[in-house]
């Protein structure tokens, strides 16, 4: 489907970063430095998952591309019908076109819905804002998507906390989907939810995309599911992306340290599988102050001299003829 | 008696009263915990997981009731109805936190943020031992050394705000070693840890359990934790237990449909966008609604008529199994 890559999002060197104010005439005192400096692009058609731990800077991001949160520098060229154009430089009424190509899901399904709105009511906002004048033809549109979702059409006037949590989370995908959005930021989408229910979700959002045309950004913790449903997987730590590849290669060929211990450190369901568990010491450092150098090298089994003081890049490299990028020192020897 | 159990639950009750509805959240379950072993419990919210380990502990909520079976404590001193101690009397009391201990699920909310860390443990060491203060003070700087806390002098004046999750959870769990119990219980101790960190207390917990001959009791839903960790698996459902045995016995020849559809349905690590994840059909039903007979018959691909009745327990070669097509799923397997 992607075969000939055509970049539908691309990101220069983004950085969000949130002021810290103290004192009482709320001086600014420092950064908390969440997304620092990505550089990415993402295909038409593909699903890419963003893995990493907790403070991270991975929602950071999902929300930055969405322009929910505003970044502090960097671009982000996105494909309007063959014109790219910068998303944050977009005036007001062009971002509103904006947001109809650009979607999201939240990650707790129980309080992303209204409680005081019927899916109906709930649903309806979006496509009251893009133009849908008749009640007749939004009740069908969202007829059609709550069938899409696996939903009866009936529900539509039901409540959300008639629902479970299963339910609710396919009304969320519904409710993303009303527009006819290109992209979708899937924060979390199926962390919350038991396992055989995450199963039903994550079949669900593949047919989906597939019938739809649609690009995901993935955006979890689980690392099980993000191979099971992504095309390339980028891995972020501190801010920053430490590795890009593939989900084939991600797992087969490793390149950076913290990715390999980040793998390791999944349990795995499959007693036949054990491996041998890294693990790192200490915690994930601050986003306020990170380590000067590599901000991995603090915890990193395998750190030299350079880096402490020298901040690695991400460089290409190629793994069964694709393309794979990681910022580590100690690949850059070879 | 079995000397290798020291806890065991047999065909244990518990009912929770609410608006003149009965919520039966554990409706007849047994199980051993074995010396020096672990027993994961895994199942999906719901099913009865935590209201076991706070049965056994006494620790239920107001509405709630034992109103049958029992939970009997294998002391060295002699076997002990912990199912008809007095919730708070002083026998449970003396039980609780230094021969049966607990780790909850959320190490925010489960510390009291206006004392601090090292208050909290010396306040459990003092209770159980004679100490003194200064003593305690040691033992507890000690243990804070152990769980691989740096500068442990410093931080066990600390208060909790000052510690980071993970850091939160060690002391939880430095806390519940504290007066080195026989039996430790932990409810989803790394549900919200990150997985590096997971790891670590994965290590912690196993290095502890080596050490001190300590029988573990880890509550989970996660499929992968139990291959790591447990040595025997209990499966719930809907609050049963469907499935028993050793980890070998359950992860690869699950013969319970729902253990089986459980383990179908998960992704696994390594094997990339080629698996086959198959859903489990319907949803969890509602407690107060439940089904006929086999708690999982709705949702179950091997579901007949005598379905309709509650299997009873068969047991071969120490593998428990409540459903009456357990020949047909072993065959399929």
């Amino acid at each position: 489907m992607h075969k000939e890559k055509e970049v539908l999002l691309s990101l220069r060197d983004v950085k969000t970063y949130f002021p810290i104010k103290a004192g009482v005439i709320k001086r600014v005192v420092g950064h908390v430095k969440a997304v620092d400096g990505i550089t990415i692009n993402i295909y038409r058609g593909e699903t890419i998952g963003l893995v990493g731990e907790s403070g991270c800077g991975k929602t950071t991001l999902g929300k930055s591309i969405l322009q929910l949160v505003e970044s502090s520098a960097g671009e982000m060229f996105y494909d309007f019908d063959g014109e790219m154009k910068d998303l944050k430089k977009l005036s007001k009424s062009e971002l509103n076109d904006a947001r109809k190509k650009l979607q999201i899901v939240f990650q707790d399904p129980h309080s992303s819905l209204n409680p005081s709105f019927s899916i109906f009511g709930s649903l309806q906002e979006p496509l009251k804002k893009f133009g849908v004048k008749s009640k007749a033809e939004r009740e069908k549109i969202i007829g059609d998507l709550l069938e899409a979702v696996n939903l009866r059409r009936e529900y539509m006037y039901r409540y959300p906390h008639e629902f479970s949590g299963g339910q609710r989370q396919r009304i969320g995908i519904a409710r993303a989907l009303c527009v006819n959005p290109e992209l979708i930021v899937c924060d979390e989408a199926v962390s919350a939810l038991d396992v055989s229910i995450q199963a039903q979700v994550l079949k669900l959002m593949q047919k989906i995309k597939e019938e739809r045309n649609l690009t995901y950004i993935f955006i979890t913790h689980d690392l099980s599911v993000v191979e099971y449903i992504s095309d390339r997987i980028a891995v972020m730590y501190l801010g920053r992306i430490v590795e890009l590849a593939y989900a084939e290669d991600l797992y087969a060929h490793t390149k950076h340290p913290y990715t390999r211990a980040l793998l390791s450190a999944i349990p795995v369901a499959d007693l036949d599988k054990k491996s041998k568990r890294i693990i790192l010491e200490g915690d994930v450092p601050s986003p306020v102050n990170p380590p000067s150098g590599c901000p991995f090298h603090p915890r990193c089994p395998e750190a030299i001299e350079r880096c402490k003081t020298d901040v690695p890049t991400l460089v290409e490299y190629e793994t069964n003829g694709r393309t794979h990028y990681a910022s580590c020192h100690l690949l850059e020897k070879e | 008696m079995n000397k290798d159990v020291v806890l065991s639950v047999k065909n244990l009750k518990t009912f929770f009263y609410t608006n003149q509805r009965c919520n039966k959240a554990v409706n007849g379950v047994s199980f051993d915990i074995k010396r020096g072993k672990t027993l994961c419990i895994v199942g999906e919210s719901g099913c009865g997981k935590s209201v076991t380990a706070t049965s056994i502990m006494r620790l239920l909520p107001k509405l709630s009731r034992i109103e049958e079976g029992s939970i009997v404590y294998h002391s060295d001193n002699g076997d002990i109805r912990l199912d008809q101690l007095k919730k708070n009397g002083k026998n449970m009391r003396k039980i609780r936190g230094s021969e049966i201990a607990m780790i909850f699920q959320d190490p925010m909310t489960s510390l009291n943020p206006v004392y601090t860390v090292g208050f909290q443990i010396i306040e459990n060491l003092k209770n159980h031992n004679k100490m003194s203060k200064r003593e305690a003070k040691e033992e507890a700087t000690r243990l804070l050394r152990d769980m691989g806390i740096p500068l442990p002098e410093q931080r066990v004046d600390e208060y909790p705000h000052q510690y980071s999750g993970g850091m939160r959870q060690r002391a939880m769990i430095a806390m519940a070693m504290s007066c080195s119990p026989k039996v430790l219980i932990a409810d989803e101790p790394t549900t919200a840890l990150d997985v590096t960190i997971q790891a670590q207390i994965f290590e912690l917990m196993d290095k502890l359990k080596k050490e001190n001959d300590t029988a573990v009791m880890m509550i989970t839903h996660d499929m992968g934790v139990v291959a790591e960790m447990a040595d025997d698996v209990a499966v719930m459902y809907m609050g049963n237990v469907v499935e028993n045995g050793s980890v070998d016995q359950v992860l690869r020849n699950p013969a319970h449909p729902y253990t089986k559809a459980l383990l179908d349905s998960i992704p696994v690590l390594g094997c990339g966008k080629d698996q086959v994840i198959e859903p489990i059909r319907g949803v969890t039903p509602d407690p107060f609604d439940r089904p006929i007979g086999c708690q999982f018959g709705p949702r179950c691909d091997y579901y007949t008529e005598k379905c309709e009745t509650m299997p009873d327990e068969i047991t071969v070669d120490g593998h428990m199994v409540r459903c009456w097509h357990y020949k047909e799923v072993l065959k399929d397997a």
